[in-house]
């Protein structure tokens, strides 16, 4: 077939930020299957609960105080973290590298108050459904912190190299920011479950 | 910021055609060689293999059949045990799901979406090819388990407790637990791809009312593999987790729960069933009008029924548990949901007899597999409806009722359009058409096969054999039809070896197929076949929903790209309306060995919980050398 040009595409930009680019979308998209798991997990949880004569199960609410120092880290983080993804949309790259190593830190500093909030549940994952269940959100959502600040470190040592200063860069901030908020607004839910549910 | 570096790099508008072609297949070829190729990142060659590995794992899991068929031809046969049975048939309906069934339909939507969407490369092309590795190192575990004799034991659906610690001694369940991780992981990826692909990457023009109805069926297909497949992760991690290191999930006596699984088990298990049946229907829709000479009949109620099966197959997964004991008020609302979802695949069935009835059908072989999937689903979707009222279920529940019930359903509605659809698009997979004879003859042995050998199996059913038994008395009344079973599996098989000599021999020796043999109207057809590396020489512009039936002469196309890297164009998402020339990531052996680095965490991990923890190093590393930037074109904005 022979070709008709009938639009010239010259001018469009050599890669596009937020929406128009296919990664956003492609991280979207992975939160949507993570999402979907976590929901999944709330509902193992409630089915759990429905069939149990009390909850939890053989062992005292848990503690309060580990984890609610990590919704309050994670609640925090979301300041920095919106920053940032604003700094790299203008990309100032240096309040952007500022930035990726604070939220390496934002990172980090919750799982060490996970790390308190396992033994704060008060049984082991074997003890009962109710223990299997507490552990495995915990487990799930901790993998999500532990990948996104892998994540992180690694983007924080990129935004140091040469390859730094370039658009695509700052998208991949941006998304890494967005997937932050995600972490974060997942483990509300969970927070809620885990804590205050056995408490009603 | 970066700039340009190759001002002097000319566009695709400074170049003639050949000069064009040349460049761009410089851009786009893959490197030659062993590296070369573990390297691709092409989507028609990783397609390509997917689909093949999935017609080897239908032709192994077919042998298994015929082996159930043989011990079954007559009463206490003893050519097979019954643990080696119960292998068997576990590994019949796993590999026929999730190795054969799911894979081979995205598989094609991997070859056909940036095709008939007008653009050069899927989405996130080098998750493509990890998808292919990961598919195929599941599949082998599998396979390799079985003949090692440890196959799983516990059938495709794995119920607790038959499958936990306390009944399911040994790795069997394991094994079968984690090929699960392994191709979900894949279909996961693919899904995400997919979904992208269709949501930014479309010709400029493709507006959402004008996306090929074959796209839309994808692109719903890729949402519910999104949101059904992470319960069969919950569900067989949590099986691992039992089986492991002791958590109780499914121990009722310790809080815990055994129905816990069915509930996890088919909330994905549903929507599986039509993750496989709309690639079909969408297979159906773009093969019918090519043969009969005029558009779809109902477009929109065609992509509305899309949809609104999609949604309500997530409504539908108790009817899989009626005899369980439920609350009557719970099993009444899947009764009546199961029903629902009757209007909407009616809906379809009677916009392809209104399309057939006004066009002037040409029986070729693609349009014998159509009309045959017709006839065989609607016998399927009756006895779906009639099992969709308790008290029929709890009459017929695992009894071979169920067992011909899903084979018409899932062969009748799933294959017959798959065969169909390689009849179909092979020209354009391989540049050869397929025989005209052999075809026939591969539809008559299998359309006549399928019926002998399944239809009966309602009758047996309701005479009250039980699926899943590794032989019966001669006292009960069953030898006779289960023995015309056995006979009829033979003429069905050899449809398929008649149908797979074909694909062979067509593969080296079939005629010439030329750009379009069918006269079809969608944009896969506007390129060579088999298309170049790069698909298309210039990104067309798609001004109607049958871009090559509307532009017989000339092909509109938009122009300004840039040659010297993997360059495509992304549009937005409802009007397609062109925003940015982005890259497309150039080959890479990273995907591969990210692949081996999980392959081996997730097998270790059946073994020992420490596996995630050490296991996950390794992958990390690899994820870093895949999306470290290497300074390539493509890393330009």
């Amino acid at each position: 077939m022979r070709d008709n040009v009938i639009l010239d595409v010259s001018k469009l930009p050599l890669h596009g930020m937020g929406m128009v680019s296919p990664t956003w979308w492609g991280t979207c998209a992975f939160m949507l299957i993570e999402g979907t798991g976590f929901a999944l997990v709330i509902a193992v949880y409630f089915y759990l609960m429905s069939l149990a004569p009390h909850w939890p199960i053989d062992a005292p609410p848990p503690d309060l105080w580990a984890g609610t120092w990590v919704t309050a880290i994670l609640l925090a983080s979301v300041v920095p973290n919106i920053l940032i993804s604003r700094w790299a949309e203008r990309r100032q790259l240096r309040r952007v590298q500022v930035g990726l190593i604070v939220m390496t830190l934002f990172g980090i500093a919750p799982l060490v108050f996970r790390i308190f909030e396992f033994p704060a549940l008060h049984l082991t994952w074997d003890h009962n459904g109710y223990g299997s269940i507490v552990w495995t959100m915990l487990g799930l959502h901790t993998t999500h912190i532990l990948t996104d600040v892998v994540d992180t470190i690694v983007l924080a040592v990129l935004m140091f190299s040469r390859h730094a200063d370039n658009t695509r860069r700052y998208g991949d901030v941006q998304d890494n920011a967005m997937y932050w908020n995600f972490v974060v607004v997942t483990w509300l839910p969970l927070y809620a479950c885990i804590y205050w549910v056995p408490r009603l | 910021m970066m700039r340009d570096r190759d001002t002097q790099e000319p566009l695709d508008v400074d170049l003639d055609d050949a000069e064009l072609a040349a460049k761009l297949e410089k851009t786009w070829a893959s490197r030659p060689g062993f590296w070369g190729a573990i390297a691709t990142v092409d989507h028609k060659v990783i397609a390509r293999r997917y689909v093949v590995t999935a017609f080897v794992f239908l032709i192994l899991g077919g042998l298994l059949a015929m082996a159930m068929r043989l011990q079954l031809s007559r009463p206490e046969a003893c050519f097979i045990g019954p643990d080696r049975y119960n292998q068997i048939f576990t590994m019949h309906g796993s590999n026929m799901m999730f190795l054969f069934a799911v894979p081979v339909m995205e598989a094609m939507a991997v070859y056909l979406v940036p095709l008939m969407v007008g653009t050069r490369n899927i989405a996130f092309p080098r998750l493509n090819a990890f998808s292919y590795w990961i598919f195929l190192f599941g599949g082998l575990l599998l396979w390799l388990s079985f003949a090692l004799d440890t196959g799983p034991d516990v059938g495709w659906f794995a119920y607790v407790p038959l499958s936990g610690p306390q009944y399911a001694p040994g790795k069997r369940a394991d094994l079968w637990a984690q090929m699960i991780t392994f191709t979900e992981l894949a279909a996961l990826a693919v899904a995400v791809e997919i979904v992208v692909t269709v949501f930014k990457q479309r010709a400029p023009g493709m507006s959402l009312d004008r996306i090929p109805v074959l796209v839309w069926a994808m692109l719903v297909m890729s949402f519910l593999v999104i949101m059904a497949m992470p319960a069969i992760m919950v569900a067989s991690s949590t099986l691992i987790l039992d089986r492991l290191v002791g958590t109780q999930f499914y121990n009722p006596a310790l809080g815990g729960d055994a129905l816990l699984w069915q509930h996890l088990f088919w909330f994905f298990g549903h929507p599986e069933v039509y993750i496989i049946f709309l690639p079909a229907v969408g297979m159906v829709s773009t093969i019918l009008p090519s043969f009969v000479g005029r558009p779809l009949f109902g477009y929109l109620l065609l992509v509305m029924a899309l949809i609104a099966t999609g949604v309500l197959s997530f409504g539908l997964w108790v009817h899989h548990m009626f005899v369980v004991g439920l609350p009557r008020v719970g099993e009444s609302f899947f009764t009546a949901s199961s029903m629902a979802i009757a209007v909407p695949a009616g809906v379809q069935i009677f916009c392809w007899l209104a399309t057939l009835w006004a066009g002037r059908p040409v029986f070729r072989t693609p349009l014998l597999f159509v009309l045959g999937f017709i006839v065989t689903f609607v016998i399927g979707g009756l006895t779906g409806v009639m099992v969709a009222s308790v008290p029929l279920d709890s009459q017929v529940h695992d009894t071979y009722f169920v067992v011909a019930h899903f084979h018409y359903v899932l062969i009748g509605g799933a294959v017959f359009p798959l065969i169909g659809a390689v009849y179909f698009w092979f020209p354009k997979m391989t540049g050869r058409m397929m025989s005209e004879r052999l075809g026939r003859w591969a539809f008559g042995l299998i359309f006549t096969g399928f019926h002998l050998t399944f239809f009966p199996m309602h009758i047996l059913g309701l005479w009250g054999m039980p699926r899943r038994v590794y032989t019966y008395q001669p006292e009960l009344p069953w030898a006779g039809l289960n023995l015309f079973i056995s006979l009829s599996s033979v003429i069905l098989a050899a449809g398929f070896l008649v149908f797979f000599i074909d694909a062979l021999r067509s593969w080296k020796n079939g005629l010439p197929a030329g750009p379009n043999p069918w006269k079809a109207s969608t944009l896969e057809w506007a390129t060579s076949s088999p298309p170049p590396a790069y698909n298309f020489r210039r990104i067309p512009v798609v001004g109607s929903r049958d871009p090559l039936w509307s532009e017989a002469a000339d092909l509109p196309v938009a122009a300004g790209m840039r040659t010297h890297r993997r360059e495509l164009l992304v549009t937005s998402m409802v009007e397609a309306l062109p925003q940015a020339r982005e890259s497309s990531p150039s080959d890479s052996v990273w995907p591969f060995w990210t692949a081996i680095a999980t392959a081996i965490m997730l097998i270790w991990s059946i073994f020992s919980p420490w596996a995630v923890v050490w296991g996950s190093i390794p992958i990390a590393v690899a994820l870093i050398g895949w999306f470290w930037p290497k300074g390539t074109p493509e890393d330009e904005s």
